[in-house]
């Protein structure tokens, strides 16, 4: 865990296991069904190698596939770990604007897994921190959602 | 993960206002959260579980101290559950509506 004080902390619990989740989170074709980014109304999706240091950009299913957020991986623990720097394109070479999140797994029981995606360093960029609170409850509840029952949401566009 | 949790961790008003300190400043300690609250250590401890317990505050140890977060996932899920379906079928009834008035419309003329 980070020795600094997260901004948002989010916690989840999900009716699977460590490794389904561990490839909604990084499957293409997975989160093409969950990340569905409630203003914009169409599907986003996270592509990289997901090697540690890599690049990962966060498109959206549309034909020109516009990327809103793009940083580096910084950690790739399957399946228990796996976190990245988030920035806007434009400050993708400044990295005091970055900030950090991070997908932490447990087992919770026999049937659940708990899902803690923390958000820190926020701060550095003010107009972000306002944008993604919001975010990522609906995120989170479209995962669960997405893994629990295995259908796709009823607000997956169909331009995906 | 548990709805009845959820809404009997609601179903107070101190516990509601601390979700509202949170809200404020996320990330307090219980020593900070009590500064606000005009009862003792151990109440708001207690209250602070039930929140926990009912997934409704997260709790991220820094070094030795606890730094208690709001998490909003269990009231996006009632959001869901029990707001937005409601609205849902309220929009679809009216679009319903519409589509049957307006046929008749053209029925008649």
């Amino acid at each position: 865990m980070t020795m600094e004080k997260p901004d948002y902390v989010y916690v989840t619990y999900i009716a699977t296991t460590p490794e389904k989740l561990w490839r909604a989170l990084l499957d293409i074709e997975s989160m093409r069904e969950w990340w569905v980014d409630p203003q914009a109304g169409c599907a986003r999706v996270n592509v990289s190698d997901w090697k540690p240091g890599s690049v990962w950009e966060h498109r959206r299913v549309t034909d020109d596939a516009t990327v809103d957020i793009v940083g580096k991986v910084v950690e790739n623990s399957p399946p228990r770990r796996l976190a990245y720097t988030w920035s806007r394109p434009a400050d993708a070479a400044d990295e005091s604007k970055h900030s950090r999140v991070a997908f932490d797994i447990e087992p919770y029981g026999d049937k659940l897994v708990r899902l803690t995606v923390t958000h820190d360093d926020l701060e550095r960029d003010p107009a972000m921190l306002n944008s993604v609170s919001g975010g990522w409850p609906k995120i989170l509840s479209n995962l669960k959602t997405f893994l629990e029952t295995g259908h796709s949401l009823p607000h997956t566009p169909a331009a995906a | 993960m548990d709805a009845d949790k959820v809404f009997k961790a609601l179903a107070d008003p101190t516990r509601r206002s601390l979700l509202d300190q949170l809200h404020r400043e996320n990330g307090q300690t219980l020593s900070a959260l009590c500064a606000h609250m005009d009862m003792t250590r151990q109440a708001v401890t207690q209250h602070l579980h039930l929140l926990e317990e009912a997934n409704l505050v997260a709790v991220v140890w820094q070094g030795r101290e606890k730094l208690h977060y709001l998490n909003p996932v269990p009231l996006h899920e009632i959001y869901e559950r029990w707001i937005e379906k409601f609205e849902r079928s309220r929009l679809g009834a009216l679009r319903d509506l519409k589509k049957r008035l307006e046929s008749d419309d053209h029925g008649k003329t």
